[in-house]
Formats: structure tokens, sequence, C-alpha cells
């Protein structure tokens, strides 16, 4: 089957749907690949790279879409790309299904099959095709970057001889992929950051990106179903207000990331807070998009209100477009590779396959979006808690055997049963039992310091000096004994010989080998 | 001349005792061995001396022959069989210590009387009793791990009943044996009970699974030593004593850090079947799917990875992997690399069985470290690489307190930055837990024969 890549029209975007690497594995499984000229020229990817790793190129998006069964893309084709993807081919790209009824219903009037890559379900097996967390986190990572770029100051904060520099702080709203993401830039570039989010289950995953958690007094929790976040109650919702009007003032940089599935985004950052922030601040809003969370946000420009820049780029990720084509690539691989089990370059949309049923918006001629409701949540809910349970029951095993009043009894048993013994055994047995005890103590303190690595010769020479039975087979060879006793011994001293010899010898072979 | 032969024999045992001391480091431990051969040769040669000249040359050919046979023995054997060989050497002192005690009962005796009579009856019963255990034990062990028998349990009904009715019936026999004087009747009580003490080691044994052998040969390394200290009780022999009570204590050290490394009683591994007496064994299903890679992935990940940690199992003894793994560790620290081997402690088939196949591979020591010294530092690695290990890489182990194997002490691999397991299938391990590792997100899988996959990785490093 032949994929293409067509270069991308839409306005602003830099990225491409394949990169040299993404071909190779797409070649892997069989396909062949036709590459649309200078495709990834804007993403730093030449024409003779791809050559390379195999596909082909072509002249134009005409030649390049003429008999493709895979159509690979970024952004959703305009109407003018649609009629030249043929009849009953696949089409794999961010469709937007959820806003895009119209599209849905083109593709499905020119029976194209197609797979909305932000629909793949959100579970840890299809984390690797999981495009919406690879572009949110480079998303993340480049709204640090434009509030750097816009921001007149340092993040980090340093003393010098031309006067002291104050840290810059920033505040991170909502800590999804791409709010970790701008957590992490943030911190390595030295700023204090601060991160609120209504779920109360990413707080620790804030924490070990080395940001302060901001919480509300209010006791409600925001996780909805596949890893995003619900709509609030109002008197969480005022509660968060007081907490931003109060941060609006002490914070210079704001990131807002907070979105909730096929709604517009919600307003947090009002008016009044931007008007009380501090002449030179910074807003990115990332949720520009869907309506955007500050008042002020304008899709796509930056604009300065009162001296505070606030901006609202919606394509972040195509302004850092090698990386996010990189990533995206892979993850179309990665579904491709879901789509052809067999790896011989034939597609099989599978609904029995979750994933694929999920992303899948059209097929044959029918819209299947959205797809049957699938419940799993991101996480689970504790793990920390049977750790605890665990290690308190070991405890509590610890504790029970070591109860004096057993320690003491043991010795008064032991005591006493020495004391019978003692008094019925003979003489000569007792300076043994004597010997016999003193040695085990001995052997128990010296086999301790026994190195772990040491075992298997410890084994092994314990084995040839347990052939130390050999002289008690001596004793009875040379005694004046019956024939079948000396017979006996004969063997013994046999058996307990291959022991000495056997055992020394393998000991030697083995700490031979031993080496530094 | 008696005292002589008292004063080599303690001179012998002192050589023993600090052959076991030189195995507390690497460096003293050839010595160690050089002094229980020097402790030996001494106590073999005092009593040669002691005894009449008339029985030497029966002395010389038993110890020829024995020689021989022990020698060839040992240069024979592969490392990867070490446990059998440990096994079969086991079996001797019992057989040994068996007939030494048959010898000892047939021995016209000076004539003892009272308590004396009945301590020494109760030496050479004991000495049968203990000897007849490890003979057969040691043999089961050995035909398992060489894979003449099957290493499955072997669960046969009321099997506990069974092993309990033995032990009766023993007592009974050395109660009618130990008062008697010798007549045809106690000869016949001492042939039954060494029967019956026959037959239990081999049930014992034979009731023990495949990976609970490092606690079993340690038993039974154990139980030679108390053999041979029954032995030295029935002949009053000092030395014999002595060195009973070391390897006695050592085995029962051994078998009490293996059971400690699976987090078992040992009365439990004993009775042998695991998690089989319950009846109720949490199988959960576990969610995910394993991600497979290849080789080029593998060797991708070992490029970018500067701290990697290699945790070796019994997969990596059955496919004779470890000249492989050695190549790969060098390759890896020629490109700049720290490697580091995580053992666990019931690695293998044998103590410390991991160590003596690494070594033999020329892997130097002291990047190999214990479970416990390894464990902190796996969040700040790069890379972990699981080779044959299953069980003791089990998460479920400190997660999840229902899991059979809960609260056994496990190598911490999924705190590394990503782990590979290099395995043949997702068969489950000993235990017969499914392994959440597999499944967790930075696990992959590497599916296929240890010491191919290996090489193969090794060649595309070379590249």
């Amino acid at each position: 089957m032949r994929i293409a890549i067509p270069k991308e029209t839409a306005e602003g975007e830099a990225r491409v749907a394949g990169t040299p690497d993404s071909v190779k594995r797409l070649c892997k499984l069989g396909f062949s690949v036709t590459v649309e000229k200078g495709a990834g020229s804007r993403a730093s990817f030449t024409d003779d790279a791809y050559i390379e790793a195999g596909a082909q190129i072509c002249e134009d998006i005409n030649e390049c879409l003429a008999d493709a069964r895979v159509v690979l893309k970024v952004q959703a084709p305009t109407d003018a790309e649609l009629a030249l993807i043929p009849e009953g081919a696949t089409l794999i790209a961010f469709l937007k299904p959820a806003q895009s009824g119209d599209l849905l219903q083109k593709l499905a009037d020119r029976k194209i099959n197609a797979l909305a890559i932000e629909s793949v379900p959100r579970i840890s097996r299809a984390q690797k095709m999981d495009a919406l967390s690879s572009t949110a986190n480079i998303a993340g990572y480049r709204a640090i970057i434009e509030a750097a770029h816009n921001f007149g100051r340092f993040f980090t904060g340093q003393i010098t001889a031309a006067g002291k520099i104050p840290p810059a702080k920033v505040l991170v709203i909502g800590a999804g992929v791409a709010g970790l993401s701008a957590i992490g830039t943030a911190k390595s570039m030295g700023a204090i950051v601060r991160a609120f989010d209504t779920r109360a289950e990413v707080r620790e995953q804030v924490e070990s990106m080395g940001a302060e958690f901001l919480t509300v007094e209010i006791e409600e929790e925001g996780s909805g179903s596949g890893g995003y976040a619900k709509e609030m109650s109002k008197e969480f919702i005022d509660a968060e207000m007081a907490l931003f009007r109060e941060q609006a003032k002490d914070v210079d940089i704001v990131i807002t990331t907070a979105l909730i599935p096929g709604k517009p985004a919600p307003k947090l950052w009002l008016a009044d807070m931007v008007d009380s922030m501090r002449k030179g601040s910074v807003i990115v809003d990332l949720a520009a998009e869907m309506g955007g969370n500050c008042d002020y946000t304008i899709a796509d420009e930056k604009i300065v209100h009162n001296h505070v820049t606030i901006i609202g780029y919606t394509n972040l990720p195509s302004r850092a477009a090698s990386q996010s084509s990189r990533l995206y690539s892979t993850n179309l691989a990665h579904l491709l590779s879901e789509l052809t089990p067999e790896k011989n370059g034939e597609i099989s949309i599978n609904f029995d396959d979750e994933v694929i049923r999920g992303a899948t918006v059209v097929k044959n001629g029918e819209i299947t979006w959205p797809p049957p409701a699938a419940k799993i949540s991101a996480q689970p809910k504790s793990t920390a808690k049977p750790i605890e349970d665990v290690k308190a029951a070991v405890e509590k095993k610890a504790d029970k055997k070591k109860s004096p009043l057993a320690i003491f009894g043991f010795w008064i048993v032991a005591a006493v049963l020495l004391l019978w013994l003692g008094k019925v055994a003979p003489p000569d047995f007792v300076s043994h039992f004597t010997v016999f005890i003193l040695a085990i103590f001995i052997g128990w303190q010296v086999i301790w310091n026994v190195s772990h690595a040491l075992h298997t010769p410890l084994m092994s020479v314990t084995n040839a000096i347990s052939g130390i039975v050999v002289v008690g087979a001596l004793l009875q060879i040379g005694a004046t004994g019956s024939g079948l006793v000396t017979l006996l011994a004969f063997v013994a001293v046999l058996v307990a010989s291959i022991n000495v010899f056997g055992g020394f010898f393998v000991t030697y072979r083995m700490l031979k080998m031993f080496r530094r | 001349m008696n005292g002589m032969i008292a004063m080599a024999y303690l001179f012998s045992a002192v050589m023993f005792i600090l052959s076991l001391g030189g195995l507390s480091s690497h460096e003293t431990a050839r010595r160690g061995n050089i002094y229980g051969i020097v402790g030996m040769a001494v106590a073999i040669i005092a009593t040669i001396a002691g005894i009449v000249a008339g029985a030497l040359w029966m002395v010389v050919i038993a110890m020829l022959i024995g020689a021989v046979i022990g020698l060839s023995l040992a240069k024979r054997v592969a490392m990867t069989q070490m446990p059998q060989m440990v096994a079969l050497l086991h079996s001797f002192v019992g057989l040994a210590a068996v007939l030494i005690g048959w010898g000892g009962f047939l021995a016209p005796q000076v004539s003892l009387h009272g308590s004396a009579h009945v301590v020494h009856s109760t030496e050479i019963y004991l000495g049968v009793f203990i000897g007849a255990i490890t003979l057969t034990g040691s043999l089961v062990a050995f035909c398992k791990l060489q894979g003449l028998v099957s290493g499955k349990p072997l669960t046969l009904p009321a099997r506990h009943w069974l092993n309990l009715a033995a032990i009766a019936a023993c007592i009974v026999l050395g109660v009618l044996f130990v008062p008697a004087e010798i007549n045809p009747g106690t000869v016949i009580n001492l042939l039954l009970m060494t029967a019956i003490a026959l037959l239990l080691g081999i049930h014992l044994v034979a009731a023990i699974g495949g990976a609970d052998m490092p606690v079993v040969i340690s038993m039974l390394n154990s139980y030679s030593g108390w053999a041979a200290a029954a032995t030295g009780f029935m002949l009053g022999n000092d030395l014999l004593i002595v060195v009973g009570a070391l390897v006695g204590s050592s085995g029962a050290i051994l078998s009490y850090i293996m059971c400690r490394g699976m987090n078992r009683s040992f009365i439990s591994v004993i009775l042998g079947g695991f998690g089989s007496d319950g009846g109720e064994v949490a199988v959960d299903e576990v969610e995910g799917e394993a991600i497979a890679v290849d080789l080029e992935e593998l060797a991708e990940d070992l490029k970018s990875a500067d701290n990697i940690i290699i945790v070796p199992g019994f997969g990596m003894a059955v496919a004779h992997a470890q000249q492989a793994v050695s190549d790969l560790t060098d390759r890896l620290r020629k490109m700049g690399k720290t490697v580091r081997f995580g053992i666990h402690p019931v690695a293998g088939r044998l103590p410390g069985h991991m160590n003596v196949l690494l070594a033999e591979a020329n892997v130097p020591y002291d990047i190999v470290l214990e479970m416990d010294e390894i464990n902190p530092d796996f969040p700040g690695t790069d890379l972990a690489m699981v080779i044959g290990a299953n069980d003791t890489v089990n998460p479920d182990a400190v997660e999840k307190p229902g899991s059979p194997i809960a609260g056994m002490p496990v190598l911490e691999v999924w705190k590394a930055g990503k782990v590979v397991v290099l395995k043949r299938s997702m068969a489950s391990g000993y235990a017969g837990v499914a392994n959440p590792l597999f499944y967790k997100d930075n696990a992959r899988m590497l599916f296929g024969d240890a010491k191919d996959s290996l090489q193969g990785v090794l060649g595309k490093l070379s590249d």
C-alpha cells in the first residue's frame, strides 16, 4: 500500500506528518511512501533525507495523492485537498471530530476512512500513539519559551556586582501534560514555579517537578473520565478565583492550560486579574483555540494590554516544528503498526481493537464518531497505601517474634534440658557435647561473615570438609573388625574421598575465576 | 601417640575454621581453600598413622579410587551444573555416614553399659537416620537439577501425614533399638529404620519444586554436617564433631538466608508446593499489554543509557548466556558506561550461583552487587536489563499485599528509567504469579533465547 505525506497547507503550519526516521519504520511495515516535495523543509528535513530513508519524492500534491491508500497529515485537509484524496483511502490527522461535523460528513460522502489521532483512547497501551500528549508536551515547553521571549527579565535569580536579579515567579494553571512540561521547563530555567489544578491526584506529579502545588480550602475532586478535569461547583470556582486574584499581584508569568473536553475553555484569568498584574508580566494562554482561559486572549495573536503581554498563539507545537514532527510521526508510525498487525503493508481497520475503534471517525462512508464509551481511569487511585500495609504487616511479624518472655522461657527450658543431660549422660559425652555446642557457635559467627557472592564456593568447601567423615571410616577400617565392617568402611573411605578431592578441587576452580 | 593425634586434630579443626573464615572476602578466599586442604591432609595422615599397618593398602586403594573419581568430576563439571555437583557430593557424605553408622553398630564393641550404651546407640541411630535422609534427598535433588526427573513438586495426597507417619515409625523403632543389646531383632530394627529414612529423604525433596532448590541444597548441606557430627559422637572423635557442627550451622544459615530471600518460612519450603496449601492464590489478570522491542531498539537504548544495571536470573543459566552477558558488559564499559549487576539472594538454583556463573565468564566481581546494595540505585539508573528473572523482579511483592509473593524482597527494577526484560515467553515464573512488571509503561520485552539476543545486540552495538 502507498502512503502519501503531503506538505501542510494551513497558515503557519510548519510541521510534517512524516520524518525520514518514521518513513524507515513505515517501509519496514511493508508500505511504500511518497512525500511531497519540500514537505519537511520547514521542519528541517530535506527531500534528500527522505529519499535516503526509502521514500519517493513527488513534485506536487496532485501526484502525491493520486494513488495513495493512506494519507498522513497534521492538520485536517482543506476542501481542495479533500478532493484529491482518492475514494476508499484512509486519512489520519488531527481532525477535531467534536467540532468539525461538516468535515466528517464530507469524508463519509467521499467514502474516505478517517482516523482522528486525538481520539485515540487514553489508556496505557495506547500511550505510544498519544499525539495529544506529545504535542501538549511541546506546547508546554514552547509556552515558557514564548513567555521568556516576551518577558523583560531573567527567570533565574542572581546576585551580581551590578545588583540583585530577582527570580521570576511562574504560575501554571492546569497540570496536564502541557502544564507539567511548562513547570519542568520554567523550573529548569530557574524560576519559582507554582501550579494549580482542580484534580488533587496530580499534586504528587507537580511536586515531583519541583513546583509548589496551590490548593483551595474546599474539598472537591475534579477528576473526570479519561484523565481530564470536569467542571466544578460554584463555591469551588469562587474560592479558586480568590486564590488567583491573590496570585495575580505576585506572579510575573501565567501559563493557562485548562481545557474541558468538548466545551469552550473555562474563563479563569479574568480582566481584573490581568489589570492587577505587574507591568511587564506575560500571560500565555494555551487554551486560546477553545476561546481562551483569559478574558483578553485573542486567538493566534500577541496583544499588550496595560503593559501585560497576552499570548494566544494556537499552534505552539508548530513553532518547534522539527521536534513536534518527530514525535507526531512516531505516534503515527505506532498507530500504523497497530493497523497492520501482519506487517505486510495492508492496513485493516479492526473495530475489535479498542484503540483503533476509538480513533476511527469515519469508516466505509459512515460516521463512527463518537465511539462507544470506554471508561478507564488514567491512574489507579492509591498505590502508596498497599506498600505501607505490607510494611506494617512485616513489622508486626517482626514484633511478634521478640517477646522477652519467650526468650526467657527458651533459655529456662534449654538450661533444664542441659542439666538433665549432664545428670544422665556419661562424662565422655558431656565433653564431646561441649565441643559440639561451642563449634556450632563458632560456625554461626564465621558463616555470617561469608560474602553472599561466595556462597557457592562456601557450599563446595563445606562439602569437601564434611568429607572429614573419612576419618571415621579410617578408624573402622583399621579396627580388627569383621569382614563386613571392613567392607562398609572401605566403601565409606572411597565415597568420602570423592568428596574431599572433588570438593576442594572444584572450589579451587571456582575461586580462581573470581577476578576484579 | 594418642596425644599427638589429638593435637593434629585440633590443628585441623583450626585450619577448617580459618578456611571458612577466609571466604569472607574474595581476596582471602583462595587462601581459605588452601587452609582447608592442609587441615584435611593433616587429619587424614594423623588418622592413618594411628591405625594398624595391615589395613593401609585398603586405605590407599579406596582413597586413590575416590580421588580419581572426585577430581575428574570436579574437573569436568560446568559452572552451570554446580548445583547438581553440590547435591551429588552431599549424597556421598550421607552415604558415608550411613555406612560408618552401620559399621559402628556391627563392630564388636567394648562392653558399654547403662547410659553409655544408650548414648552410643542413640548416636548410631541418629547418624544413620540423618545420613540416609541426606543420601536419598540429595540424589533426588541431583536428579531434579540434572533434569532426570521433573522439577515439579510431587504432591501425593496426605503427604504431610506420610512424612509424619515415617517419622513416628522411626521414633518407635528407635525406642526399641536404643536400649537393646545387639541381636537379630535390633539389626532388623536398624534396617527398617534405614529403609524408612531413605524413603523419607526421597519424598521430602520430591515434594519441593525447582526454584526452592537453593533452600533444599543448603538444607541438605546442613544435614550432611549434622550426619558427620553424629558420626563423631558415635566414634568419640572431636574433630568430626567440630567439622560437623561447622558445616551444619553453615547450611542452616544459608537456608535461613535463602528463605528470607523468598520471604517464606523454612517449614513451608520444606513441606513443599508453592502456595498450594492455602488453596487461595490471588490470580489477578494484569491489565495492559506488554510492548515488545527488537534487537535494534535495545541496542539504541543501551547506546543512549549511561547507567545500566543487569539483573540475571535462572534463565541466564538455562540459556548459558553468561559469556554473552560478559561480552556485552565489556563492550558497554569500553563505551564509557557504568554497568553493574544486581543479584537476588535466591537467583539460580544454588546460593551464590549467579556470582559463580558471572565469575566464570570473567565479569569482575566488584561490579556484581547484592540486592540490598543495589536497590537504592535503581531510581538513578537509565536502563535495567532483566535476563531470565521473573519472580525476583515482581513489583507485586511490594505493591500488592494480597499477592502470594507479598513481602518477598525483590529487585526494584521498575524504578529505573527503562526496563528491558529478556525472556523466552510471557509465561509466569515459579510462583505462578503474573508479573505486572511486563505491563509497566517503562518496561519493554525482548523475546527469544537470551544468548542469541545478547549476541545480536552486541553485534548491533559493534556496527
